[in-house]
């Protein structure tokens, strides 16, 4: 009986899963809930570190100014008639909010748990809000948002992959460099100790769309923990 | 006693094999704990990190007065200058350069663990060897390079390096400079074929915080080259009796970020904030070229 309760206290530490051993035999096995079974905690306050591109970020580039994106001949039609204030004019102002930039803007992020399996990822510039969805059935189509549909799973060790899809056209820089609906987003969030006793999230950020792009559009963006929500500045969307 | 000796005894311990056991699984794990980075990784070249298409373009950087003085200080024409030639392809060029990371490993033939992995050279840039055998950094006396002194470990699935040793030289070519004080902490993450590298840059002399940027890379079939034309010094024209430079105050380059693409003077000579979204209720709108 010992030796079975200390194989027991090995295979966990070993982080053998229970639910895995009873896959394996065949049995059909609830996901745990992700909030519970998270390797890593992403909850709290984020800053956006403007450290690179900050000319196409912390300012509205200009008309014609799209350098390192690899877009199309069609993509570049598009940016060319790039008209932000008929953007507003239409309602379309959150164009470059969307799911494929929104992780690029300088801007804060809370992230919260909305319920045991989704986390849930608030912007205070533009005031959106993304929802990564674990554990979810396929769900039947919906109408298309700036921000798309997300699933999202851990990645052992201590890593997040997120896809999302069934987004609305948008603007991958605020000056009119496109990205179709039919795009699709991958992301990868992992966390990093600073110096000094902070924490940095780095978002690997992956835009697939054959239609704008002539090959993945990959960045990275890095932001740092803070205390609170003290600074934090909701603010509308523009399209200027 | 003979391995059916052996046999016999494990099997009357049930202890025994559990520890076995145990020590096997640990052993499973740890090697799965790591991931694998070696290969070519190819450049994708979607973040503009090298900074440099401008001669005071101190975007990003959170420079203190003392690195700003400095930075507004730089003439390229002291790349004239023998002694200062190579000065602006520092290890911190990884993540900002244009090019491709090629990175593959040494390992102890008997044991079979890495001993290091190099980062090949690329441009002017030096190869980066990140050893992992826990050898002892050496006395701060100790001669700087460019690539400079680094040690790796494993957290998870994550590389982590440290470099320092590395001789004074630019954070960015156009004239941000960083002190042979500088030290520069990399994560290697793999996810798939993308690795992302995030670096985080400490000077005590020239920053005010830590500079952090990431770059990414996709694996590439088509193999890089492990070596690459190292910087070799030159006469170009200076006989090296002065330092061309500019006075800080007066650099004549220093509103050409705002000329050019309406970027305030204050980011474009690196304040730390002008960093963080807060810094944009300061920027008076800039109208849109049509």
């Amino acid at each position: 009986m010992r030796v079975v309760f200390i194989a027991a206290q090995a295979a966990l530490l070993l982080g053998v899963q229970p639910h895995a051993a009873a896959q394996e035999r065949g049995a059909p096995a609830a996901e745990p809930a992700a909030k519970a079974s998270a390797p890593m905690d992403m909850t709290g306050y984020w800053v956006a570190l403007v450290t690179e591109d900050w000319r196409f970020r912390m300012i509205t580039p200009r008309k014609g100014d799209y350098q390192a994106v690899p877009m199309t001949d069609q993509a570049r039609k598009i940016a060319g008639a790039w008209d932000p204030s008929a953007d507003e004019a239409s309602g379309n102002q959150c164009k470059a909010y969307g799911a494929a930039a929104i992780m690029r803007l300088p801007a804060r992020f809370h992230i919260t748990w909305q319920d045991d399996n989704t986390l849930r990822v608030d912007s205070d510039s533009g005031m959106q809000t993304r929802l990564f969805h674990f554990n979810s059935p396929p769900s039947p189509p919906r109408e298309r948002t700036w921000q798309g549909d997300s699933t999202a799973q851990w990645q052992r060790p201590a890593s997040l992959k997120v896809a999302t899809t069934n987004m609305r056209s948008g603007y991958l820089r605020k000056n009119g460099v496109p990205y179709s609906e039919n795009a699709a987003v991958t992301e990868y969030f992992d966390l990093a100790p600073l110096p000094g006793g902070g924490q940095a999230l780095l978002v690997t950020t992956i835009v697939d769309d054959p239609q704008y792009l002539q090959q993945p559009f990959i960045v990275s963006s890095q932001f740092k923990k803070e205390a609170d929500g003290s600074k934090w500045d909701p603010t509308p969307c523009t399209a200027k | 006693m003979g391995s059916n000796a052996v046999h016999r005894k494990m099997s009357r311990s049930p202890a025994t094999a559990l520890a076995a056991a145990f020590l096997f699984l640990f052993a499973c794990r740890t090697a799965a704990a790591q991931m694998e980075i070696t290969g070519s990784w190819a450049a994708r070249n979607h973040e503009f990190l090298s900074g440099d298409g401008l001669p005071v373009d101190f975007t990003g950087i959170p420079l203190n007065e003392e690195g700003r003085i400095r930075a507004l200080s730089y003439s390229e024409s002291q790349l004239a200058m023998v002694e200062r030639q190579c000065q602006g392809w520092p290890a911190f060029y990884i993540v900002q350069g244009p090019f491709g990371l090629k990175i593959w490993s040494e390992t102890d033939p008997l044991k079979g663990n890495v001993i290091s992995y190099i980062i090949g050279a690329w441009e002017d840039r030096a190869p980066l060897t990140i050893w992992m055998d826990g050898r002892p950094r050496p006395s701060k006396y100790a001669e700087h390079t460019r690539a400079g002194f680094t040690t790796g470990s494993w957290e998870g699935n994550t590389l982590v390096a440290y470099t320092t040793h590395m001789k004074a030289g630019f954070l960015r070519k156009t004239g941000a400079p960083s002190s042979d004080e500088a030290a520069m902490t990399t994560r290697f993450y793999r996810h798939g074929d993308i690795l992302t590298v995030l670096a985080i840059i400490e000077d005590p002399i020239y920053l005010a915080e830590p500079w952090i940027l990431s770059r990414s890379f996709q694996l590439s079939a088509a193999p890089l080259s492990p070596i690459g034309p190292p910087c070799i010094t030159t006469y170009e024209g200076s006989i090296g009796q002065t330092a061309p430079h500019y006075v800080p105050e007066k650099n004549p380059f220093v509103d050409e970020m705002t000329t050019k693409y309406g970027v305030p003077r204050d980011a474009a000579i690196g304040k730390p904030e002008t960093l963080y979204p807060e810094y944009r209720r300061k920027i008076l709108p800039v109208a849109p070229v049509r």
